[in-house]
């Protein structure tokens, strides 16, 4: 005979997740939950939720990488529970990092002997190799002056106003001035003559950008640093120059080798690029060359010594995973050249293709170059109806994630989509995206214009309180959602204005 | 017919990879190969270069987690290509950060509301946490000082030698001074009564570290607010105390609730723990936690303004994967509060046994308190044949990474052995080390002593001493010159800053 129990939890192991108790309770959100709970249904509950974020291969506002080979997968699996930092542990893996940098290094003409190893490091991102280049420049600058007896407490950094916005954290953080080349309708870069203009005996380096953020255009790197060289032959400065390559950095080479951009330019005395952008890695890996021992002062150098080999070590992270890192060479000695050169070659016909079937819409101009990073960025000819605000949030509904930008000063009144090929964006998708963009165009020019029905119940109102001047006042009703449209319109361009910081 | 053709390149497809030319060929280490290769190439070359890595589980010297469950990985994988800071298109994965800030925030005992949203943010490691606590200290008092018309040129900071290496980066890198309290034999902490005595106007903070790197002790940080609270009232400097709780963050809670190190100590403003140490996530994620708005300078925290939610950020990294933080969300509602405080007290068993195993061995000195992070750092009784460092390396034999690493000043004269006790490292595993010590000292004790410099001289001063003076075989040669080297080395480099 059975006797049936009724203690809690004697089945739980049958049960499904769905059908257990779990998913009927609410999980704390503020505080750690009291017990522990099944590992099935601590999976399923965070899976599920995890299935409202937006998906990320169709996220076209990132330039970073999607997509990887399985085969990559498995070795980063295998990776995950490597401690990077442990040099002494793993020294097949720190073997990797440098045989990467000094890959890097040579595709960007670093001028070194055969022999010589090449001075870079991995970090976490283009944001950290930023910093630690300019924590660089910084220290040979206060080196300098205090040599020449010169005051050194306030040094600037001259940039174009169109840099992303790890170049303001470091100088908010560094206590750095940041002095930006306004842009201007038409030219989105930063202007060479310019900059070299705002040049003065406090600036630590110059930073050009290979690859804008928000056009991809590439910056005339070779012109500023022949503005520069005379400029320093006149005031005996020695003001360098960084390259942010974060995304051109594994382009140039490869669409454009005859661009002269990199080391082969004297002033240039340090690169950064993403290996998480077009060097097709996941997110977590940057890398940060300098041109020669030189150009890396020694006091920011950490030395850990193990007998036979010295480490040198210049991060602002420690302890992190080394999957990223491992990808990368798979990635550099998968594809090798040839393989980079043709995704590339493949990237800039879908950019193409893309720009062409939107150009054909005849709604739209296109704000991007051809030569650059490949993306396409277009604006819209006329915004009186609707602005490229909504056509974004409308292409949502398709399950495209379309950004829509705000350029920087000077040019904040011109707004722009913008869409990044990435590796894994296929001609099929690049067709669909044109089809979805005229559906959401013929959509909108079917709904009445919010902004005309807005601007006209604001005139009819006033028209109509001076007509009707003595009692019997006829007011147009705005209605609800006449109002709120104009509160949401009024409230998204003052918000968007704020919005230029975002990679 | 069939005509056999001796094209090469014909053949890639079938061949399998140990039968293919790529394995033949020498792959370019400096620069990039001109050619694609098949992609199951690459990942077996890369995987057995790879298999000559030291293997992670047996890594005692780390802290950092070497094994999380499947359900976990398989979250972790599925998330590897969402980059966490595209807010507006993750927001579920950005939610999910911000209720582990919460849940830490509450952990410590913050002062929050009901309500409040706690302050605090997801960081690669305790370096990023610190640099960011480092910073809101140095802008606070810069503004103090700003304000009362001081110099603001000279910021230092009190703590004490025993320190890991991300402070000196700190210190370095944004130029604060870095003024350390020395140890002495016995005492492997910073005194609370020696750092508030150098705190001086220009100290922006006192860092306190729960969880020594060292021997896993943790620091009077009751005390040192007391002495501190003192001072402040008397100089009116208003010194604030930060918690390096990289390690002991996510221990002290467990295991010992009553111990006030946290937010319930009122000078303590800021506190940062490793998500990838005790947290029980893979290395990559640290939090760093403020006790409220106001300690927080605004002018440090970019506003990212999307239209329905204000996102502020203040983090040195941008872009970076997500999935450490889906997997410490994960932790923290599996495990919850009993999960932790099982494993923890696990943990703390296995340590037990361990230092059980070695003093009965009759060779070591015990120099872990049994109170702290769950390690057992213990050194030679007798160090005079044989030194910490050879036990270490007959040990790596075995496939066990153990460190053996020198004090820092002024201490250096101890070296120990360090076995860190993670969430993997079970009983077995440490009767298993037991035996395998044992092992290696008996080696040892078989071996020549090391021979020091002093009995190689050649007592050649004729009456003046009788020495001894011994034929040095080669293998003595080389092992005096490498243990030589190996300490002047060790004295340059700083092997307390490794995790």
């Amino acid at each position: 005979m059975v006797i049936t129990t009724t203690t809690p939890g004697s089945d739980e192991h049958i049960c499904s997740t769905f059908a257990s108790r779990y998913v009927r309770t609410p999980l704390p959100k503020f505080k750690m939950p009291e017990q522990a709970i099944p590992k099935e249904a601590a999976y399923q509950i965070i899976n599920d939720e995890l299935l409202l974020d937006g998906i990320p291969r169709l996220n076209l506002a990132s330039f970073v990488t999607t997509w990887m080979e399985p085969e990559c997968d498995k070795l980063i699996m295998a990776s995950l529970n490597k401690n990077y930092v442990d040099m002494d542990e793993y020294p097949v893996t720190t073997e990797l990092q440098n045989r990467c940098v000094n890959m890097i290094a040579h595709l960007f003409n670093a001028p070194f002997g055969e022999t010589e190893t090449a001075v870079g490091v991995g970090t976490v991102g283009s944001s950290e190799a930023i910093m630690l280049a300019g924590l660089a420049f910084k220290r040979k600058w206060q080196a300098r002056r205090k040599l020449e007896g010169k005051p050194y407490d306030k040094p600037n950094i001259v940039t174009g106003a169109n840099v992303q916005v790890c170049w303001e954290k470091f100088a908010r953080y560094f206590e750095v001035e940041l002095k930006e080349v306004k842009l201007s309708e038409g030219y989105y870069v930063m202007d060479p003559v310019k900059a070299a203009e705002m040049v003065d005996e406090n600036t630590i380096c110059v930073a050009a950008i290979l690859g804008s953020t928000l056009t991809g255009e590439f910056e005339n790197v070779k012109l500023l640093n022949e503005l520069l060289v005379k400029k320093n032959k006149e005031t005996g400065w020695d003001t360098p120059i960084h390259v942010d390559a974060a995304s051109g950095g594994f382009i140039a080479p490869f669409l454009h080798p005859e661009l002269e951009w990199d080391f082969r330019l004297p002033l240039v005395k340090s690169i950064n690029v993403s290996g998480h952008k077009y060097g097709l890695v996941y997110a977590g890996v940057g890398w940060v060359i300098w041109r020669s021992k030189e150009d890396l002062p020694d006091e920011l150098v950490f030395h850990i010594n193990y007998l036979g080999s010295d480490q040198p070590t210049f991060t602002l992270n420690f302890s992190k995973g080394s999957s990223q890192i491992i990808a990368q060479y798979y990635q550099f000695i998968r594809l090798g050249f040839e393989g980079y050169k043709n995704i590339m070659e493949n990237c800039t016909e879908n950019a193409r293709m893309l720009k062409e079937g939107i150009e054909k819409t005849g709604r739209f101009d296109i704000v991007s170059k051809d030569v650059g990073v490949p993306l396409v960025a277009f604006s819209l000819k006329d915004s009186s109806k609707y602005t490229v605000f909504q056509i974004s949030e409308n292409l949502r509904r398709f399950g495209w994630i379309v950004p829509a930008y705000t350029m920087p000063p000077n040019a904040e009144h011109i707004a722009v989509l913008r869409v990044v090929i990435r590796e894994d964006f296929s001609r099929t998708l690049a067709e669909r995206l044109v089809t979805d963009i005229d559906r959401v165009l013929k959509e909108m020019d079917e709904v009445p214009s919010s902004h005309v029905s807005a601007k006209a119940a604001h005139v009819t109102t006033t028209v109509d309180e001076t007509q009707d001047g003595n009692g019997g006042r006829k007011r147009v009703e705005k209605s609800v959602r006449e109002t709120q449209e104009e509160v949401i319109n009024t409230w998204r361009r003052f918000v968007a204005s704020k919005r230029t910081g975002v990679c | 017919m069939v005509l056999s053709k001796t094209a090469s390149e014909s053949d890639v497809s079938v061949h399998s990879t140990f039968a293919s030319r790529y394995v033949r060929t020498s792959l370019p280490r400096f620069r990039m190969p001109e050619n694609s290769i098949p992609k199951e190439a690459a990942y077996q070359i890369i995987n057995d270069e790879l298999m000559l890595d030291g293997n992670p589980r047996l890594n005692l010297a780390s802290f950092v987690t070497t094994w999380m469950e499947p359900e976990c990985d398989k979250l972790m994988m599925a998330s590897i290509n969402k980059n966490y800071v595209d807010m507006d298109e993750y927001p579920v994965t950005t939610e999910l950060q911000n209720r582990c800030v919460n849940m830490i925030a509450h952990l410590f005992n913050a002062p929050l509301e009901e309500s409040e949203p706690a302050v605090g943010v997801g960081t690669v490691g305790s370096s990023e946490a610190i640099m960011l606590a480092g910073l809101a200290f140095k802008r606070k008092w810069q503004n103090k000082r700003k304000a009362e018309g001081k110099p603001h040129d000279k910021p230092n900071i009190v703590t004490g030698a025993n320190v890991q290496v991300c402070w000196e980066k700190f210190a370095r890198y944004f130029e604060v001074e870095l003024k350390e309290v020395k140890l002495r034999e016995d005492y492997f902490v910073m005194d609370p009564e020696k750092a508030v005595e150098m705190v001086d106007e220009n100290t922006i903070c006192v860092a306190a570290i729960l969880g020594s790197t060292l021997n896993g002790e943790f620091e009077d940080v009751k005390l040192l607010n007391d002495l501190l609270a003192e001072k402040n009232s008397k100089t009116g400097w208003d010194t604030p105390i930060h918690v390096d709780a990289a390690s002991g963050g996510f221990i002290a809670p467990f295991l010992y609730p009553e111990l006030e190190w946290d937010f319930r100590l009122k000078l303590v403003k800021s506190i940062n723990v490793s998500g990838h140490k005790y947290g029980l996530v893979y290395a990559g994620i640290g939090w760093v936690i403020w006790r409220s708005k106001e300690d927080l300078p605004e002018e440090l925290i970019f506003h990212i303004n999307y239209l329905g939610a204000d996102q502020p950020t203040f983090t040195l990294n941008f872009s970076k994967g997500s999935s450490q933080v889906i997997a410490q969300y994960y932790q923290l509602i599996r495990l919850g509060f009993e999960g932790y405080r099982n494993i923890m007290e696990n943990c703390r068993e296995n340590m037990q046994v361990l230092k059980e195993g070695l003093e009965n061995t009759g060779r070591f000195n015990i120099v872990s308190k049994d109170n702290g992070v769950p390690l057992v750092a213990f050194s030679l009784k007798d160090s005079r044949r044989h030194d910490e460092f050879e036990v270490s390396d007959y040990l790596r034999r075995f496939g066990w990474i153990v460190p053996a690493y020198t004090m820092p000043p002024d201490a250096q004269h101890v070296t120990v052995l360090r076995v860190v006790i993670r969430e993997d490292f079970s009983r077995t595993l440490a009767e298993r080390l037991v035996v395998d010590i044992r092992k290696v000292l008996h080696e040892l004790d078989g071996l020549p002593a090391k021979i020091t410099p002093k009995t190689a001289v050649d007592g050649g001063e004729a009456g003046k001493s009788v020495t001894v003076v011994s034929k040095k075989s080669d293998i003595e040669t080389q092992r005096e010159i490498t243990t030589v080297w190996r300490k002047f080395v060790l004295e340059r480099k700083k092997m307390n800053g490794v995790c």
